[in-house]
């Protein structure tokens, strides 16, 4: 509601934001698309024509493809279980009473807000190094063997320092929505005598799963995309080489354009899939 | 309400939960410990916990041997300068979208926030080819361009939820009170929504501050920011644990300090007000 | 000067049509008041005459000039909003001098006339105090003040009074009249309350669904409604309005009596019924009475104490000249 003026106002008002975003989208996507369609190899003859669907077949049949589609979905699919199983206990446990809980609080949310190279170095260097760690350390205090963990197990080790970043995360968005539970609620299934698991299952859960999805859905968007832990830890050796640390190699370490941008399209796809579940969900919060 | 509990169990909640966080935050704290020691005491076995010779050293070497204080200014500016531009555009267009709305503004909104979800890696070689077109490979401007497009989608959004909270009479008084639009932006509604701007800063800075993925990439030794600071350490020569650990604890205090302070606007600005 | 003319003005949103084209003149110095029932449109027509909307057509003019395309700041119109929608970041005193430091008032000049209107709305002692430390009166004299200091050519109140409890709306109400007795400026007035019309305007409007049912003064409104909306939204309790057997008695479609012109007997009269509901306030006692042989319960009000209970048989006399008729198309036969 409003005249013709605020409108025409809004409009220009609007404008440098939306323009700004829609250049960030569309130059460089379209550039992609176009060097997809080519061979180009920027240090091996540059552009050396159109080759038609070539690197789109050759990206998926690449012996690196199907290994890499599944190390993303362990990590993206164990950070997920991991810190949302571990994020709603934690959850339920803050939203306690109990002394300091604001500085538990604190503590608990601290890993979101330290940089990915930072904690990758830390964790790498400090914890899994295996003469120097403090886990091989710990290992030989019980006297086990220690674990050459960014390389016998490197998977597992990936998946624990990306859950560590990013159970924070989890557990803050829980809890926010925990708190928003009506104790009301709770108490009147209290009074209906619903035991503390049952009121776990039928009242607290269901009013999580909003929160729930949210979580996965962003969490699976930055998880994707993750860059700095593997480039850092092992950088992309040992079977942890994800979809786009893949894509990323084929641009800048094998200088091979046409082929990176094929997977890069491939990636961007697969983001809108993820993306529009997430717009759905957030749209309907608009109204 | 307070449910009244037991002194008992609450007394179990707080040891569990004080448990549970410091292991948690064990890592970071453990970082902060080893960064006061001497190297030799770093790795020392069994590991050393507070009865070492606290020192400084180590904070002194690493501002000496790697400049410190560059890559710290290049990431206040590149973090900084790349929020408060983006804040400067968003302003004008949360301000169309919260208070005159048309049937297109959810559609706008959600294709904002769909940009936010375009895979970097994905357009990581056109980015490097115009930056290099550009000039702007390894130039501070270069990345407080591109990482205010990055995160002008939530700034947008977390402006509008915040602008929404305002009611739209007190600019329309402002508007008989005879403000422009200039105006009522100035002196109305930039003042009224202080709290909410500034929460909006405070994410974005920290989101801007650890981004590794344009920062690495885009950056060599001009512009490089503290997230390349720190991946410089990854090399065998740098490793030394304890001037690893004061290099990270110097990466990570001032925005650990900050986010700290804008736990509440992290839920917001980062599910979009989805979750409240 | 604040004459107002609203010449074939329409207003519609989408495809909702909620202004049809209305023909209105407001004159200098006038106290008007819209009144209809919510979503009548009545807020909607004071927004276009605030210029906070556009018309979808027709013209707007204020003392003769055209400000139909004008925006809301130059049209010389104040408005108290229903929310007061003060700035909250801003003292009293500089929310009163935020419309003078808009126009460039010189400092001196903004400092005498917040004086007095401080001094008007006896608003002195919190000139230096935040919206927020107000109670809810006293936000609404700061919203008329920083109106007055405008010196505008008319206000415009949009339901200013319904966020106030009743007892300080009685003493606002009053305010607001002897303000516009002291100013002499033309104000536009908007309400669902139809007390609040009665009691402050010189001119009433009522709207319905975006057309103007009548206009009026007060007691020309009361005495003769033009219409059966009209005549059942004017007065307090509603006007008792039946049809059938006995409106075909007076030839007409419905006819309708007011409560205060039934007497009420427990001896004898024109209609016999049951008591279901009697309300004894001291000064008045209201009974709903059933069983009429009429359609509808019929209220009457009685002066003073009236021994009447649940169940209770009463007759009801209507004084005849005070009957109003209405034809099938609901309009008022004379």
């Amino acid at each position: 509601m409003a005249t013709a003026q605020s409108r025409s106002a809004a409009r220009l008002m609007m404008t440098p934001a939306v323009v700004l975003l829609l250049g960030w989208m569309l130059v460089p996507l379209i550039m992609t698309l176009y060097f997809s369609f080519k061979r180009y190899l920027p240090l091996r003859g540059g552009d050396l024509g159109w080759v038609g669907f070539e690197n789109y077949v050759r990206f998926v049949t690449s012996s690196a493809f199907w290994p890499s589609v599944q190390t993303t979905l362990i990590i993206v699919g164990g950070v997920l279980v991991i810190t949302i199983c571990l994020g709603v206990l934690l959850a339920i446990l803050l939203d306690q009473p109990m002394w300091g809980q604001g500085i538990v609080r604190i503590l608990v949310i601290a890993p979101f807000f330290v940089m990915p190279t930072v904690s990758a170095l830390v964790w790498k260097n400090m914890f899994m190094d295996p003469i120097n760690g403090l886990f091989a350390h710990l290992w030989k205090f019980f006297g086990a063997e220690p674990i050459q963990w960014l390389s016998q197990a490197s998977l597992p080790s990936l998946v624990m320092i990306v859950s560590w970043q990013w159970l924070p995360f989890a557990t803050l968005i829980l809890l926010t929505a925990i708190q928003s539970l009506d104790s009301e609620q709770l108490e009147a299934a209290e009074m209906d005598g619903a035991p503390a698991l049952k009121r776990f299952w039928y009242i607290i859960l269901p009013h999580l799963s909003r929160a729930i999805t949210i979580v996965v859905l962003i969490q699976t968007i930055f998880l994707l995309a993750i860059f700095a832990e593997i480039f850092v830890t092992t950088g992309g050796a040992f079977g942890t080489k994800t979809l786009s640390y893949l894509i990323f190699q084929r641009v800048l370490e094998s200088q091979n354009i046409g082929l990176g941008s094929a997977g890069g399209v491939y990636a961007i796809i697969l983001a809108n899939i993820l993306a529009m579940f997430l717009m759905r969900i957030v749209g309907k919060n608009l109204d | 309400m307070a449910r009244s509990v037991t002194t008992q169990r609450k007394t179990i909640n707080t040891v569990l939960a004080w448990a549970v966080g410091l292991l948690i935050f064990f890592p970071i704290l453990w970082t902060i410990l080893t960064s006061f020691k001497t190297e030799a005491q770093a790795i020392n076995d069994p590991p050393i916990w507070f009865f070492f010779d606290w020192t400084l050293e180590n904070y002194s070497v690493v501002q000496e041997r790697s400049n410190y204080m560059k890559f710290l200014w290049n990431s206040v500016i590149i973090a900084g300068g790349s929020t408060v531009l983006g804040v400067i555009i968003a302003i004008p267009a949360a301000w169309s979208m919260a208070f005159v709305p048309s049937k297109r503004t959810k559609d706008i909104l959600l294709w904002m926030l769909s940009t936010k979800m375009l895979p970097a890696v994905g357009v990581l070689y056109p980015i490097y080819l115009l930056f290099i077109k550009l000039g702007l490979l390894d130039s501070r401007f270069g990345l407080v361009i591109v990482l205010m497009l990055i995160n002008l989608p939530i700034i947008v959004w977390m402006l509008y939820t915040y602008f929404r909270e305002i009611p739209g009479e007190i600019l329309e008084a402002a508007r008989m009170d005879g403000a422009t639009l200039k105006e009522e932006i100035i002196y109305v509604l930039t003042p009224m929504a202080i709290p909410g701007i500034a929460s909006t800063l405070l994410l974005n800075v920290i989101l801007a501050w650890n981004e590794a993925f344009w920062t690495l990439n885009l950056t060599a030794a001009n512009a490089a920011p503290l997230t390349a600071f720190i991946a410089s350490y990854s090399s065998p020569e740098g490793l030394f644990y304890a001037k690893l650990s004061a290099a990270s604890v110097m990466a990570i205090a001032p925005i650990l300090i900050m986010g700290w302070f804008s736990q509440k606007q992290l839920v917001r600005g980062l599910t979009f007000g989805a979750v409240k | 000067m604040g004459r107002i003319t609203l010449d074939q003005v329409t207003k519609s949103f989408g495809e909702v049509n909620v202004i049809p084209p209305l023909d209105l003149t407001i004159e200098d110095g006038e106290f008007v008041v819209f009144v209809g029932p919510s979503g009548c449109g009545k807020s909607t027509l004071l927004r276009l005459i605030a210029g906070l909307e556009d018309v979808s057509s027709g013209q707007i003019r204020i003392d003769g000039n055209d400000a139909t395309a004008l925006p809301p700041a130059k049209r010389s119109l104040a408005m108290v909003f229903q929310s007061y929608a003060l700035y909250p970041h801003m003292t009293v005193r500089k929310n009163i001098a935020f419309p003078m430091k808009m126009a460039g008032v010189p400092e001196d000049e903004q400092k005498r006339r917040i004086e007095s209107a401080a001094k008007a709305l006896n608003l002195a002692d919190y000139l230096d105090r935040r919206p927020g430390q107000l109670s809810g009166g006293q936000r609404q004299r700061v919203a008329i003040g920083r109106a007055i200091v405008r010196e505008p050519a008319a206000f415009l109140f949009d339901e200013p009074l319904s966020n106030l409890d009743a007892a300080l709306r009685v003493g606002m109400r009053m305010e607001i009249s002897e303000l516009h007795k002291k100013l002499d400026t033309t104000m536009i007035y908007v309400t669902h309350d139809q007390v609040e019309a009665m009691t402050m305007a010189d001119k009433i409007v009522v709207l319905q669904a975006g057309i103007i049912e009548q206009v009026g003064s007060p007691l020309d409104l009361y005495r003769a409604p033009r219409n059966r909306f009209v005549a059942g939204f004017i007065g307090s309790p509603k006007m008792n309005i039946f049809e059938g057997e006995e409106a075909k008695k007076h030839n007409a479609h419905a006819i309708g009596i007011r409560p205060e012109h039934l007497t009420a007997s427990k001896e004898g009269g024109t209609w016999k019924g049951t008591v279901g509901v009697s309300e004894h306030l001291g000064s008045d006692t209201f009974l709903h009475v059933h069983d009429t042989g009429l359609d509808e319960t019929i209220t009457v009000r009685v002066g003073g104490e009236f021994d009447a209970h649940h169940g209770d048989t009463v007759f009801l006399t209507p004084e005849q000249d005070k009957i109003h008729r209405f034809g099938a198309d609901g309009l008022r036969i004379d």
